[in-house]
């Protein structure tokens, strides 16, 4: 199998505080990776370390390597490395304007201008989040009219439309209807064979449900990490199983 | 509370109610007046024809057009100027000693006074740079005037956007030039055209920058290098030399009228823009 | 690489509001300073003798004039404006504030002509008729400055009002006082630095203001300590004799508007100061 992302010694301080502490951690491709841990575990932060959107925060210093397919995120052009791994974030937030303009934005800052192509674009995406049926009827009326799961699938589709290898997830079904979180991991079971996700959740049985492997996150420290059947069923560290079994959290 | 505490605030709310009532009773006076003896003047021969003998008689058409080109002419020069210089201090730069400078620029250059604007576009435009009284003159010399207003309210407008659009723009990729022009401008526009629009509002008004640098002369201008007389300079003209009184107050409704709408319009758009981030 | 250059561009643009004002300060200085020079300070500024075509250029008369009409109008505009403030902050109903406060700004939106013509039609005659003199006087011009710098104060106080922690009014009306006593001794100490911010840059404004002053001012060149007195102020004597000044003359009139700038801005920076300091 072949590693996409590799942290080693990962260590992220933002104004001297210890966010992150020596990160080891392989990510491989085609796989879905949860990250499950309490809040102001670090997992944010080590998702934003990823497509260095932590460098627009004050004070933060990252030491210790973080590579995606082999070269540290420092050396790749920054731009492109957004296109490469791509990011939902965990309240949807659609972009004032039409549901097609929504998915269109990734494609057009590249320079695709051709509105045949961008068509094309936007109903792959579009089917790919699985919300294609719901709006190609009114692909031009306002992406604020859509509901709460929706909205999330638009952002899924927005994300798919610039063609990334990595999606990255932060919470994403926090605030959603059951239904609207079904649908969505539903959409990461099919689109798993050709991308590659890593799962940032709060819901530890949401990350049971879908994930390949899981990593337990704690004050900033990996704990463990393995595959999710055994992180749930016979973890080896007993902060983990504290976790998963909800004596903590 | 004592019973005298609260008669002395009655009679205090009194007070301040009739001051404020006062105030408003000025304003009303000012249009009133204006209205009731300009209004009946305002007729289409008045608004297009031209002025004969130096606007005693005949209408104002020219001054009309000049008012139109010098502070159209101040909006665009200033608009670009006044946008770019709010980016800058909001997407490209963090607060520091050079932001601070930047600021204060504009701060002060808010406060100069409207004569020493016409000194100043008087010696370099008119004389220096050799533009003769002109429009051009004028208007870049009421860019200056109306740069700190656009400034300020495009920076506000700017700042209003919620950072987390800038985020989903910069996750795909976008860089920070694409994400100030296709996500933060056009989502800051009504607010910044609520200041462009006050500003044009002003280079209306103004008279004491205009009348040094753009001229007075009642001709129609053919081009912006030609000089011209502006509705408040004519309007200023025509009451101290007594020319035309009944053109005077003429000139001073239509001038009001415009004032009005334009300072009405730039409430609808901020109406519209608040009502929108909702 | 593109982008290095955007940023860099917009540096450079984002400095023309400080270049616009230094080559505002450059050019009337180049123009003014040789003059005073020339005709030496202390004959400049204190002495009274203005007769530009015999080469005196003495502009007390002048700041003199500026100083009774802009404190006449600070004392008027100053003190109605913060009464207006007071009642737009604590005694109008929510509703009717909406309202005051668009028609306010439309105050100032008013052409500054306007406000000196009517002046002239309107309160030269009155003031004439009720108190004598000629009715152009530095009561006729304090009045409509007055009134202009109404919005300025108005606005800035309202914001200095309004940025009093809640818990300041909470805690006074919480052990007893009204409102208006609250308003009285606890916000508006609250706010002072703030409210005098607002009056000092309202003062700045009607020390610069030309159109309104020339028209209902006089223009006399004399020094009266009478309200009713006509008097010219230095800006109403750059621009009246602007139009037809050369040489010289024209140099002493920049030389005037030196004194001018400077004088604002002085004041703008202390009520900016003054405005920082209660952060």
């Amino acid at each position: 199998m072949v590693e996409k992302i590799v942290a080693r010694d990962l260590k992220v301080m933002v104004y001297k505080k210890p966010i992150l502490q020596n990160i080891n951690l392989t990510v491989m491709a085609q796989e879905i990776l949860a990250i499950i841990g309490p809040a102001h575990s670090g997992k944010t932060t080590f998702l934003r370390s990823i497509n260095r959107l932590l460098e627009n925060q004050l004070g933060f210093i990252r030491s210790g390597e973080l590579l995606l397919d082999n070269r540290d995120v420092k050396q790749w052009d920054v731009d492109l490395l957004r296109r490469r791994v791509g990011m939902i974030f965990a309240t949807p937030i659609p972009l004032p304007g039409t549901i097609f303009d929504n998915v269109a934005y990734g494609p057009r800052l590249k320079g695709i201008r051709n509105m045949h192509s961008l068509a094309e674009i936007v109903e792959k995406s579009l089917r790919a989040a699985f919300l294609w049926d719901e709006v190609k009827d009114r692909l031009f009326s306002s992406a604020l009219r859509l509901s709460g799961g929706q909205q999330q699938r638009l952002c899924i589709a927005r994300t798919l439309a610039v063609e990334p290898e990595v999606v990255m997830m932060d919470e994403p079904c926090s605030g959603l209807d059951p239904i609207s979180t079904a649908q969505i991991e539903q959409a990461l079971r099919e689109l798993k064979a050709n991308y590659t996700f890593i799962l940032v959740t709060n819901n530890v049985k949401q990350a049971a449900r879908v994930s390949d492997r899981t990593a337990f996150f704690l004050n900033g420290e990996l704990v463990e990490i393995g595959p999710t059947a055994q992180i749930f069923t016979a973890p080896k560290d007993k902060r983990t199983d504290d976790y998963v079994s909800g004596r903590i959290g | 509370m004592t019973c005298r505490a609260l008669i002395i605030q009655r009679l205090v709310w009194f007070g301040l109610a009739l001051l404020t009532f006062l105030t408003l009773l000025v304003l009303f006076f000012i249009i009133g007046y204006i209205s009731a003896k300009g209004a009946p003047v305002i007729t289409p021969e008045f608004l297009f024809s031209l002025p004969v003998r130096m606007g005693k008689e005949g209408g104002i058409l020219p001054t009309i057009i000049v008012t139109l080109y010098i502070a159209l002419l101040a909006i665009v020069v200033a608009t670009p100027f006044g946008v770019g210089t709010a980016v800058y201090l909001t997407e490209y730069s963090r607060e520091s000693a050079l932001t601070r400078i930047i600021r204060f620029g504009a701060d002060a250059l808010a406060g100069v006074p409207s004569i020493i604007f016409g000194l100043f576009g008087f010696i370099l435009f008119v004389i220096r740079l050799k533009m003769g009284w002109s429009i051009l003159a004028g208007g870049l010399t009421l860019a200056m005037m109306v740069l700190p207003t656009i400034i300020r309210t495009s920076e506000e407008a700017i700042r209003a956007i919620p950072y987390q659009f800038r985020e989903v723009s910069y996750s795909l990729g976008g860089t920070k030039s694409q994400t100030v022009w296709r996500v933060v401008l056009p989502n800051a526009l009504p607010g910044i055209l609520t200041g462009v629009i006050l500003s044009l509002g002003r280079s209306v008004a103004e008279t004491a920058a205009v009348i040094f640098t753009a001229g007075s002369t009642l001709r129609l201008p053919r081009t912006i290098l030609d000089p011209g007389r502006t509705m408040a300079v004519h309007f200023y003209i025509l009451a101290r030399e007594g020319l035309s009184m009944e053109r005077a107050y003429g000139t001073a409704f239509l001038l009001i009228i415009v004032i009005l709408l334009i300072n009405a319009f730039s409430y609808l758009l901020m109406f519209r823009l608040t009502r929108r981030l909702k | 690489m593109r982008e290095k250059l955007i940023e860099k561009g917009l540096l450079l643009v984002a400095l023309s509001a400080l270049g616009s004002l230094l080559l505002i300060a450059l050019f009337i200085f180049v123009e003014g300073v040789p003059l005073i020079v020339k005709v030496g300070i202390k004959n400049f500024v204190a002495s009274t003798h203005w007769a530009p075509t015999k080469g005196s250029f003495g502009i007390l008369p002048m700041i003199i004039g500026s100083v009774q009409v802009t404190l006449l109008a600070l004392v008027l505009g100053g003190g109605l404006g913060i009464a207006v403030t007071m009642f737009l902050a604590e005694f109008a109903p929510r509703w009717s504030v909406a309202i005051l406060k668009p028609m306010i700004e439309l105050l100032a939106g008013i052409p500054s002509v306007v406000y000196g013509f009517i002046g002239v039609m309107v309160l030269v005659p009155w003031i004439r008729r009720s108190f004598g003199g000629p009715g152009f006087s530095i009561l006729a011009a304090g009045i409509v400055l007055g009134i202009m710098i109404l919005p300025t104060v108005i606005a800035i106080s309202l914001d200095a009002l309004r940025a009093v922690p809640l818990s300041y009014k909470e805690g006074s009306l919480a052990l007893g006082a009204t409102r208006w006593q609250t308003l009285y001794r606890v916000m508006l100490r609250a706010a002072k630095s703030g409210v005098i911010a607002s009056l000092i840059l309202a003062m700045g404004r009607a020390i610069g203001e030309t159109m309104a002053v020339i028209m209902v001012a006089g223009n006399a060149l004399l020094i009266s300590a009478s309200p009713l007195a006509p008097v010219r102020t230095l800006t109403s004597n750059i621009a009246l004799e602007m139009g037809y000044a050369a040489g010289d003359h024209q140099k002493a009139l920049f030389a005037t508007g030196i004194v001018l700038f400077v004088i604002v801005a002085l004041l703008n920076t202390i009520a900016i100061l003054t405005m920082r300091e209660r952060k």
